[in-house]
């Protein structure tokens, strides 16, 4: 069951308008974990003098991949939405680079998921931003 | 006495016009996602146009979280950058035009924490920032955004953002 509920974490996501729209890559999606990259797009800047990605561009991205890692709980019976998410932001993303996000749903009860993410850009010893998050959890029917 | 015969109202207008879209022009991520604003004298609206390609998910429709954190990013900026120029802007020190070709640097985020009240519905959405603090490093912003009523509000959010240095 549990390749299944891959494929349905990764569609689901994958069916996302905006997340197609700003090219978001599913690389993992298993076991209450997710691992989703977004290429560099000048559409996307925040700061034309830098180049660097707008911080909501990237808050999108850690929010997609959360949300990604909540379904994909094993215990999750369904779909989810943000109740809420913190994003810290450490450092401009370097112009011209990929973002990956890695999140981790780390505890899920029968209402909430909570679920963490670290974002970077090629530069993995150096996180660009980290968000914490409360998703909701679909009843049991 | 001095008196001064006051300006124009539509020299006025203009100036702070050409002050705000030089702000708001000049990001392209807000102009992907379809962000105005709306000006009363200093008071600014943000306003998110509604798109297909906001949607987070397809089956209620809803727009994406993504965008309303990102909407809600925009408008504190905004609001923050808007108060850093309007004395220069309204004294003459500034030239809007010259904001044109080098805007002055913006306000970056430390930390931004959005609450998701209820679902973004498939229409356009406002949102107004009150700067709580701002000080000479960091500032606080809360962000309140709606739709349909002004009273019901589908998100709200805080954030802390570094200040530019002011001698730069």
């Amino acid at each position: 069951m549990a390749a299944d509920k891959t494929t349905i974490a990764r569609q689901f996501s994958e069916a996302i308008p905006f997340a197609r729209e700003l090219n978001m890559e599913f690389l993992t999606v298993e076991n209450g974990r997710a691992v989703a990259r977004m290429p560099y797009d000048a559409r996307l800047v925040g700061d034309p003098e830098t180049g660097v990605i707008h911080g909501g561009a990237v808050s999108a991205l850690m929010d997609t991949c959360c949300g990604a890692a909540a379904i994909a709980h094993p215990d999750n019976p369904g779909v989810t939405a943000t109740i809420d998410l913190r994003i810290d932001y450490m450092r401009p993303a370097t112009p011209g680079q990929a973002i990956t996000t890695h999140a981790e749903c780390y505890r899920l009860t029968r209402s909430v998921a909570f679920v963490t993410a670290t974002a970077y850009d090629e530069d993995e010893t150096r996180p660009v931003a980290r968000a914490n998050g409360a998703f909701t959890v679909e009843r049991r029917r | 006495m001095s008196w001064k015969k006051p300006e124009p109202v539509q020299v006025v207008k203009q100036r702070r016009d050409t002050a705000l879209s030089a702000l708001v022009e000049s990001v392209p991520y807000m102009k992907f996602l379809g962000i105005s604003f709306d000006r009363r004298g200093d008071e600014l609206t943000a306003v998110l146009r509604y798109s297909e390609k906001i949607i987070g998910n397809p089956m209620l429709p809803a727009i994406h979280g993504g965008v309303t954190a990102s909407f809600l990013e925009s408008a504190a900026i905004v609001e923050l950058g808007w108060a850093m120029i309007w004395d220069g802007i309204e004294s003459g020190r500034l030239d809007p035009d010259a904001l044109e070709q080098r805007l002055p640097p913006l306000p970056k985020t430390i930390d931004f924490t959005v609450d998701y009240l209820r679902s973004g519905l498939p229409r356009d959405a406002y949102a107004r920032a009150r700067v709580n603090r701002s000080g000479r490093r960091y500032a606080s912003v809360q962000v309140e955004a709606w739709q349909d009523n002004r009273d019901r509000l589908f998100a709200q959010a805080t954030g802390h953002f570094l200040m530019p240095s002011r001698d730069e």
